[in-house]
């Protein structure tokens, strides 16, 4: 039975090595085993969900891996509250997604490798849950690094999609050795990578007071964290995941919404402890949190792609999550976590419906009043728009009101920031959210029409999920999900409510959608067009989201290539013409030796071969091959030793 | 009793013949009589020498007996022989062994 | 001391020396190879004669059986198998005829002067042993060359056959 957490990610990993492997000939029937592998872990999930909600548990299951002299490598699962709760979460959305992506693949000539590639990434996102120690989350992690890369670049033959599989890869990558540096100082440190065995393991350290093995730990975890900047997209690294839109819009949803971007904050929430005991790195996970949430939400404001502003939206979002784990809101970044990735999977759902039924453009310029054309969408999309937004009672109000309630007691600058973030967010998703469903549409020559049935199935279930999901962590339920969690004693901040918090958060969210609804009502009071000429710089900044690409074109990418292409001409001129010199040299001496090879020594095999001829033609007269002239000869032989013998005896 | 060298002086006849046939014969089959005069000569000789020279009586059969090996294995030489004659026979539809000259290099 | 030989013993076996060094010599020098084996026949039935001017009656008999009952037949077989018709027209000699006859005569030649000047000294009375101290012997003091001719004439049997068997009756 305590392996049962196990079997989670294998099932998955199961339908991807029969969906690769059988892909031609399974067709469309691919995604019924990646729904059937999905569903069942779902299944799992909940079982595993139940039983340490009920006993408050912690699952563990492990087996000897490796062994070198004293030192073991255990390998294995370990499921607490935390985890328990990411898994559900995750096999729901996903499976959810999965069924979505049955209606929007429909008809690809890849459908099916589209669905080995999801399942791979939901193995490596379950395995990244259930890991009970930082050797085999890496290995997760690095599966859904591989899986983001595929599946964002799906459309290869787009020279954009592959570009922005590379961007997500590489981008990455750098978080990636972040992580893995932090790692293997973690094992030099502290000896161990599981989690359990951490969680001894750093305060004991700690409390040692030595400055050398404080430092050692914080830069861990300062890496540790680099990892996560690069994986939940935060600022500086955050660039990939808007260009990380060219991937089918499933994709979108499932892994830089729901899953794969969380991962960043989940592996925080796993080695919180080491973050816990060391402030200074804690003040930076904060700072850098809140510094995303602020600045993508700058961003998502003036951009005109549908997804793009979902995009820099999931980048606030994520900040916020890691803004709270920064301010020591444990539970409520996590909380916020499992919330977001509903609604957010809800509106990149309904965006790609929006996009499916508009055939294709993205451009939220063309679209409007869609509501009447597309009604199931559009209500599932406005109670996701909703909850993003933080309006009571649904989800995203309570979780947000959790984090900007730890921000209030702990930083007051970042509450500003974040309470300045929360106005942001739903003014540029309503914003959205009228450009695209209201008023006329802008483009008349496309026929919008509602997605079918598969689709919106899930987008009703999410859009349930989305507005319901808050009550049981609301102060109402007493705080019953952030409970659920086992919050560990180190990482609990018992905050008082606070009404002045509370209020006007829900006063900015009201003032943010009032403000989107005079600009882009149907009949504007206040054109956005003038409000742009007014904001003149800053509104150029926006678009061109503070020129971060070219600032790194700038400094990073055009010096590589600089470099590469002045090594490309060292290695031609100089290199090359090095290695052609000696090739020169060595054939000229080859052909020496080769006259000196063809007359000396080829002439004395020549004439060896010369006399033993001459030879074989005297002595061959003798063999004639024919028995009787052997014989006689035998026998005069024989004669003649006869003759000797006698000759000797008398 | 005729003393023992009249049968010697047959048996280095019987020897010469044979060997003059073994190199002569151009049949196999010849060669393989004429080794069969030689084996016959070779044990006349020894039970000659049985019957005439002896030191002991322990030994008096020893002679006899060689001859008797002696017819053995001529037997058994020439059953093979005479084998092999049919082989090359089967192969070259011929006996003559100056028509066949595989062993000349 | 022994009694010296009989002039009848004498006649005997001037007349057995007769047939078996004539029929040798029309062995080795007859055209037609079926008459070469009955002249070999003659010649070892020569043979099996001075066996019993030897007192060697029981290696005489088994010396008619061998030869003449199974070897001789041999060849005769051997002969009709191979042997074409017009064959037998043919020159049976070869060409080294003359360097044959004269390393025979050389070597006879040689052997005759060996064996006639070698001082040879009888045994006083010449005890011929019978079939019994024979048998006696083969079974006792020469088991084991018994037991390994045996051997060799299975072998000799068993590489006969094999030899001999037509190609197409290997599967």
């Amino acid at each position: 039975m305590d392996f049962l957490p196990a079997l989670i990610p294998v099932l998955p990993l199961l339908a991807f090595a029969v969906i690769i492997t059988n892909g031609r000939r399974l067709g469309w029937s691919a995604c019924l085993v990646a729904v059937g592998a999905s569903l069942t872990s779902a299944v799992l999930a909940a079982l595993v969900y139940s039983r340490v909600l009920l006993s408050h548990e912690t699952l563990a299951w492990s087996f000897e891996w490796v062994r070198w002299g004293e030192t073991a490598l255990r390998m294995g699962v370990r499921i607490d509250g935390l985890g328990a709760l990411m898994l559900f979460m995750v096999t729901v959305v996903g499976t959810l997604i999965e069924i979505y992506a049955i209606g929007y693949m429909a008809g690809d000539k890849t459908f099916s490798r589209f669905f080995a590639f999801v399942s791979l990434f939901m193995a490596g996102m379950l395995g990244l849950v259930v890991a009970d120690n930082l050797l085999l989350l890496f290995v997760s992690w690095e599966i859904m690094g591989l899986c983001s890369y595929f599946l964002i670049g799906f459309y290869f033959h787009r020279p954009s999609a592959a570009a922005a599989g590379i961007k997500a890869f590489i981008t990455t990558r750098i978080g990636d050795v972040g992580l893995l540096i932090g790692m293997i100082l973690l094992w030099w440190t502290a000896g161990t990578l599981r989690f359990d065995e951490l969680l001894l393991a750093v305060p004991a350290l700690a409390g040692l007071g030595d400055a050398h093995v404080d430092l050692m730990l914080t830069a861990a975890a300062l890496l540790i964290f680099v990892g996560t900047i690069g994986k939940s997209a935060q600022f500086p690294l955050h660039v990939w995941l808007p260009d990380a839109m060219e991937g089918p819009t499933p994709v979108s949803a499932l892994i830089h919404a729901a899953t794969m971007v969380a991962a960043g904050v989940f592996l925080v929430a796993r080695s919180f402890i080491l973050f816990a005991q060391f402030p200074a790195a804690l003040t930076v996970v904060a700072w850098v949190g809140g510094f995303t949430a602020l600045f993508a939400a700058l961003i998502a404001l003036t951009q005109n792609d549908i997804k793009r502003v979902l995009a820099y939206s999931t980048l606030s979002q994520l900040g916020y999550m890691v803004m709270a784990l920064g301010l020591g809101a444990y539970a409520a970044g996590m909380f916020h976590l499992i919330t977001h990735a509903f609604f957010k999977a809800l509106l990149f759902m309904g965006a790609g419906a929006v996009i499916h039924g508009f055939h294709h453009v993205q451009d939220m310029r063309r679209m409007g009043g869609l509501w009447g054309k597309m009604p199931w969408t559009a209500w599932t999309f406005l109670v996701a728009t909703l909850a993003i937004s933080g309006i009571p009672p649904l989800s995203g109000f309570w979780s947000k009101d959790e984090i900007l309630l730890g921000a209030f007691h702990e930083s007051p600058v970042l509450w500003v920031a974040g309470t300045f973030t929360a106005f942001l967010t739903a003014f540029y998703m309503f914003r959205l959210f009228f450009m695209t469903f209201t008023g006329r549409q802008r483009d008349g020559e496309i026929h919008a029409h509602e997605s079918p049935a598969v689709m919106i199935l899930p987008l009703v279930v999410l859009a349930v999920g989305a507005a319901l999901l808050g009550i049981p962590g609301s102060p109402w339920m007493g705080l019953w999900v952030q409970h659920s969690l086992d919050v560990p004693a180190y990482a609990l901040a018992h905050h008082h409510h606070s009404n002045l918090v509370m209020g006007l958060s829900i006063a900015v969210a009201v003032a943010g959608i009032a403000l989107a609804w005079l600009m882009y009502a149907p009949r504007p009071t206040i054109q956005p067009a003038r409000v742009a000429r007014a904001m003149g710089r800053l509104y150029t900044l926006s678009l061109n989201k503070f020129h971060i690409d070219e600032i790194y074109a700038a400094l990073i990418i055009n010096p590589t290539r600089a470099l590469a292409r002045g090594s490309f001409r060292f290695d031609l001129g100089l290199i090359d013409g090095a290695v052609n010199g000696m090739g020169w040299l060595q054939r000229a001496l080859a052909s020496l030796k080769g006259l000196f090879d063809k007359w000396v020594v080829d002439g004395i095999v020549n004439l060896l071969a010369t006399i033993v001829q001459a030879l074989s033609a005297v002595f061959g007269l003798i063999q004639t091959g024919r028995v009787h002239n052997y014989l006689l000869l035998a026998s005069l032989g024989a004669l003649v030793i006869a003759c000797l013998t006698w000759w000797n005896m008398g | 009793m005729i003393p023992l060298a009249p049968f010697l002086v047959v048996s280095a006849a019987l020897v010469a013949i044979g060997v003059f046939g073994a190199l002569t014969r151009r049949s196999a089959l010849g060669i393989l009589m004429s080794i069969e005069l030689i084996i016959n000569a070779a044990a006349l000789n020894l039970v000659a020498f049985s019957q005439h020279i002896r030191t002991s009586d322990a030994e008096s059969t020893a002679g006899q007996m060689f001859a008797l090996f002696a017819m053995a294995i001529a037997a058994a030489a020439a059953a093979v022989g005479l084998s092999i004659v049919i082989c090359i026979y089967r192969n070259s539809k011929t006996v003559n062994v100056d028509k066949i000259d595989l062993m000349r290099w | 001391m022994t009694e010296p030989a009989s002039l009848l013993a004498w006649i005997a076996f001037v007349c057995l020396v007769a047939v078996t060094v004539g029929s040798a010599v029309l062995v080795v020098t007859l055209r037609n190879l079926f008459h070469a084996v009955l002249a070999l026949i003659a010649s070892l039935l020569g043979v099996a004669g001075l066996y019993l001017m030897l007192l060697a009656e029981f290696v005489a008999a088994i010396h008619v059986l061998i030869y003449v009952g199974a070897v001789a037949t041999l060849f005769l077989f051997v002969i009709m198998l191979t042997v074409r018709i017009d064959d037998a027209a043919l020159r049976q000699s070869n060409r080294q005829v003359i360097p044959a006859i004269a390393l025979c005569g050389a070597g006879l030649a040689l052997l005759l002067a060996a064996l006639l000047a070698a001082p040879w000294t009888p045994v006083e009375e010449i005890r011929p042993p019978g079939v019994q101290q024979i048998g006696h012997d083969m079974l006792t003091t020469y088991l084991l060359p018994f037991e390994v001719v045996s051997l060799l004439l299975l072998v000799a049997l068993v590489g006969a056959v094999t030899l001999a068997r037509r190609e197409d009756q290997r599967t």
